[in-house]
């Protein structure tokens, strides 16, 4: 055969076949998880077989691939959201299922479940993007003020220019008023602003400066259970130590100290811990943290000489009567100078939460305080090899941080907006909580904040032992159950961490309230079902 | 407070950047001009980065009046906007969860535009196939490329580095991330003489080299290249095809500025179809991942992120860590995962923007080709200065032969003396291009590089200050 037949031969051969491959599962792994074994490469193997060539071994694999790499995992976006997806597809070929359609609770993303965007934000982006509209009468003039002032800013008045690195400057200044405003005035310098590809790029960056050290000098990083799995993945990635402090299920989730220096003081056996990262309002567990605990974490920082991360994305997510949203930052400078000149910290915001929902768009920002400006001017050089965050996000943010005032003509339409999406988050976590802790097995901790609950279920042993004799984490198994008999797409607890013996899943509270009304109903009746089935 | 030495390593070895100095003084000269302090120009010409909107050139109308429209739906109802732009924001919205550009879509990009990108693959690749879950859009190719390298790495402490072969001269960022995930770059150089030529000679004698400092896995290739805007021949990349064979190279073929070609005796022509055309065993086995990116080219959005990799002959086992990784990034900024598909599936002729869209990329790459020719002959003009020709990408690295009395005071300076040249040519004449030190260059030789995808009227300009500045400083240091 002719070279160019060759690869053509391939996919003639193929292209019936590609539609139709299988999903295997992987056996000797904890979770299920399927491999997409192509037509394509069993077609190759056999080519070579043909034409009398040994298979030689692949440059790149699993043997000497990075082994850091292949500890990584991130249950939001793993197994079984996978398998949802096959679902969908199964569903769009006309495959007859209990349910006709797969609700995918799985992920924070508002807008997929339907939260409309912010109408101000969106105008000011469409003139970011062609400013021919500026003469349009149809846009507001506050929004066309805001589009030429973010133009200007940028390299040669196109949001398709390069920023600088740490992002453009004006809208650093922009940020850095805001955290002032929402502080207080308690004072922020622009200069240690830095705009990031969401915020999970910005606590990556962090971590990658960090992590350092061999064998016992390897740095920990103290995160809670159950977490973020971002957090995690990157601690893999880094083969830095996860230091697991474990929050209190019994007290609302809240954080205790005493369990902070039981976790430090083990760790200081095998590691050396150096970071301590919190998410406030937390995810999955959506606890609003005390002012007191705040104070205790800071100073447990100090005494542990701990570098905080502060991850504070769901900051305008606060539902609960009674809870509210303390800064870090506005604690530490309130906790004096003792406290305020010398904890160093990293905080965290986004575009992607709160009410504006705009996940697509991977804006966000950290603010870093009291570093060793050597270990800033490392910090600035790392950021540089990422060229620059999304010129789009960065505008955003701008509008984020800088929205319409009283006096301005959008200002009306677009507090009846974020009102209206704060307001309908509320409603959903009160119904949430209520609803879920009717079910007998199933307890729910009030939603005090973020876009999640994270419920703890009871597990029959029948179903426990099913599992382990399936292979599969117990509420790995239950949620999947969940997903072929009501198309709901859950994440188990495992995926985030959780107290030995306990199983839980987190579930988003975005979908819009009817439809949320008929999840929550959906996973009852299951529940009971199951707990029947196995008992 | 934490110190330096309590930090990573990875990250202290990255270099810092030689013309960071440049970059804070071209900040000031720019604020200084905008409260209007005298100096010998009105406006600084900014043409150090490989970006063409802030050298002026326009956006292409039709990629913002879609991305307008995808972000301000009620436009796509509207008569604003031509007729094809609202069919395709629909099509780009339907394919967004909710219809909303700001949902996250799956982690290696929105299912269409996906399969829009290898079909696009297929057709520039003369039929070579392309499997859409070989392909992952990022945020810009350079993210993906670290996503690569990462996998690439062996981190174990005791295990010798990995190396990866990079080019002399070669773009910094690249080098910078290989350091900061713990590899090594592997230098191979490129030869001046020959139009800035590889030559696999030099491969086979940088791969030697490294033996006993690091273990290499990769072969890194730009093409066309940057900074020096050489454009491989067929033949060449079968060599180097066979090369990566033998040695068990996995192949990174970073290829962003594939739309700029104008040589006039270059084609760009892909990794992936050479290595179709060659066939079994090297098209079966040959692990290869292409680069491109919605930065470069006609489009030049380079702040919207949008690049995706290509990845051919992968392990299937491996594949699963990939998508892993990426899943943790999230997904690419949806407005650049748009604009690829802008850059994969252009208006066709018929379409009611076709002659719009047809008119500003003629106009693109005529000025280009046009800007390429003036560089030539003015650089080539001048006394110590020299150029070769510039068949492809946006740059041009022209070469400086400077004075022994220049380089003994930037010695004193303790500066390159390529570093000491660009300074005061900022200051003086107010342009800013990055030194040759910045990319890696033979001992004893000097360059410059500046984008050349600018509008003319700019190019012109330049020019001009260059050559006054030039044969000044010729002069003073004579």
């Amino acid at each position: 055969p002719t070279a160019r037949e060759g690869i053509t031969r391939h996919a003639a051969t193929n292209h019936g076949q590609r539609r139709a491959k299988a999903w295997r599962p992987v056996e000797g792994l904890n979770c299920q998880f399927s491999v997409r074994r192509s037509a394509r490469d069993i077609t190759n193997m056999s080519q070579q077989a043909a034409n009398g060539l040994p298979c030689r071994g692949k440059v790149l694999n699993l043997d000497n691939m990075n082994p850091n790499v292949r500890r990584v995992e991130y249950a939001v976006r793993g197994a079984i959201v996978q398998r949802a997806l096959q679902i969908d597809k199964e569903l769009k070929e006309g495959v007859k299922k209990p349910f006709t359609e797969v609700i995918k609770a799985n992920i924070g993303d508002a807008h997929a479940m339907g939260q409309k965007p912010i109408t101000f934000l969106r105008q000011v982006l469409a003139l970011c993007a062609y400013p021919d509209l500026l003469d349009d009468n149809k846009f507001p003039d506050d929004s066309k003020q805001r589009a030429r002032r973010i133009l200007e800013a940028c390299g040669g008045h196109s949001i398709g220019a390069y920023s600088s690195s740490q992002g453009i400057e004006c809208i650093r200044q922009d940020v850095a008023r805001y955290i002032e405003k929402r502080d207080d005035g308690i004072s922020s310098d622009p200069d240690n602003i830095y705009l990031a590809t969401g915020a999970s790029d910005a606590i990556v960056t962090m971590l990658k400066l960090l992590v350092c050290g061999k064998g016992r000098d390897r740095t920990g990083v103290m995160i809670s259970i159950p977490q973020y799995p971002l957090y995690s993945a990157a601690l893999a990635d880094l083969a830095a130590v996860q230091i697991n402090y474990y929050l209190d299920e019994d007290k609302c989730w809240s954080l205790d100290i005493a369990e902070l220096k039981r976790a430090v003081t083990a760790a200081r056996q095998h590691c050396n811990p150096r970071v301590i990262c919190i998410i406030n309002p937390g995810n999955p567990t959506g606890q609003v943290q005390s002012r007191q605990c705040i104070e205790d974490v800071i100073r447990f920082a100090k005494e542990e000489h701990l570098f905080l991360m502060a991850d504070e994305v769901y900051q305008d997510n606060v539902y609960a009567e009674g809870c509210k949203f303390h800064s870090f930052k506005r604690v530490l400078f309130e906790m004096g100078p003792e406290y305020s000149t010398t904890v160093e910290m990293a905080s965290f915001h986004s575009t992607s939460k709160c009410y504006m929902g705009e996940c697509g768009f991977r804006g966000g920002y950290m603010e870093v305080i009291n570093m060793d400006p050597e270990v800033k001017a490392q910090l600035t050089k790392l950021v540089s090899v990422r060229l620059c965050p999304p010129v789009p996000g960065q505008a955003l943010l701008d509008l984020v941080v800088n929205p319409p005032q009283p006096d301005e003509p959008s200002y009306d339409k677009f507090m009846k907006e974020r009102t209206a999406v704060l307001a309908a988050l509320a409603e959903k976590a009160g119904l949430t909580e209520q609803i879920f802790n009717t079910v007998p097995g199933i307890t729910c901790n009030p939603v005090q904040g973020a876009m999640y609950t994270f419920p703890r279920i009871t597990l029959p042993q029948k179903a426990i032992d099913k599992a382990k004799a399936e292979g599969q984490v117990p509420d790995m198994f239950y949620c999947m159950k969940l997903l072929e008999e009501e198309g709901i797409c859950l994440v188990p607890g495992s995926g985030f961490g959780q107290r030995e013996g306990t199983f839980h899943f987190r579930m988003t509270i975005l979908p819009p309230t009817e439809k949320l009304k008929f999840v929550l109903q959906k996973i009852s009746d299951f529940h009971i079902r199951f707990t029947q089935e196995f008992s | 407070m934490s110190a330096l030495q309590e930090m990573s390593p990875n990250v202290r070895n990255i270099k810092q950047l030689q013309y960071v100095a440049l970059i804070r003084r071209a900040s000031q000269i720019k604020e200084e001009l905008r409260q209007k302090v005298r100096k010998p120009y009105k406006e600084m010409i900014d043409v150090c980065w490989g970006d063409p909107h802030r050298a002026g050139v326009k956006p292409l109308t039709f990629v913002r009046q879609v991305l307008a429209a995808c972000l301000y739906p009620q436009l796509v109802d509207s008569d604003t906007l031509p007729v094809d732009v609202r069919q395709r924001a629909r099509m780009l919205l339907r394919g967004c969860a909710g219809g909303s550009v700001g949902s996250y879509t799956a982690p290696a990009g929105t299912s269409e535009i996906v399969h829009g990108i290898s079909e696009f693959i297929t057709r520039r690749d003369g039929g070579a196939p392309s499997y859409p879950e070989n392909i992952y859009i990022s945020p810009g190719s350079q993210w993906a490329l670290q996503n690569i390298i990462n996998v690439l790495v062996n981190s174990e402490p005791s295990s010798p580095k990995t190396g990866v072969l990079t080019p002399l001269p070669c773009y910094s960022t690249t080098i910078s991330s290989m350091v900061g995930l713990g590899a090594v770059a592997v230098p191979y150089s490129l030869c001046e003489e020959r139009g800035w030529e590889l030559q696999v000679e030099e491969l086979q004698r940088a791969l030697e080299s490294a033996k006993g400092v690091c273990k290499p896995v990769a072969l890194y290739i730009v093409n066309p290249g940057n900074p020096t805007g050489y454009v491989q021949s067929r033949k060449s990349m079968q060599e180097v095809i066979r090369f990566a064979s033998e040695k068990r190279l996995f192949l990174l073929a970073d290829e962003v500025y594939q739309d700029c070609v104008y040589g006039d005796n270059s084609e760009f022509v892909s990794y992936k179809r050479v290595l179709a055309e060659m066939g079994p065993p090297l098209s079966d086995t040959v692990e290869l991942a292409s680069f491109h990116s919605a930065s470069k080219g006609f489009m030049g959005e380079c702040g919207l992120r949008g690049g995706y990799v290509e990845l051919v002959n992968m392990d299937p086992a491996v594949m699963k860590y990939i998508y892993t990784l990426f899943s943790a990034d999230s997904c690419a900024p949806v407005l650049g995962q748009f604009a690829l598909d802008l850059l994969t599936s252009p208006p066709q002729p018929g379409d009611p923007s076709y002659p719009l869209y047809r008119q500003e990329t003629r106009h693109i790459r005529s000025t280009l080709v046009r800007n390429v020719k003036r560089v030539f002959e003015v650089v080539n003009s001048l006394p110590g200065f020299s150029c070769q020709p510039v068949e492809g990408g946006v740059f041009a690295f022209p070469r400086m032969h400077l004075p022994p009395a220049a380089i003994h005071k930037a010695t004193e300076m303790g500066m390159q003396p390529d570093l000491f040249y660009c300074a005061r040519l900022l200051e003086e004449a107010g342009v800013f291009v990055i030194p040759g030190c910045e990319y890696g260059q033979k001992e004893g030789t000097y360059h410059i590089r500046f984008c050349i995808m600018v509008q003319e009227d700019i190019m012109e300009e330049l020019l001009r200050r260059l050559t006054s500045f030039h044969t000044q400083f010729m002069k003073d240091f004579s």
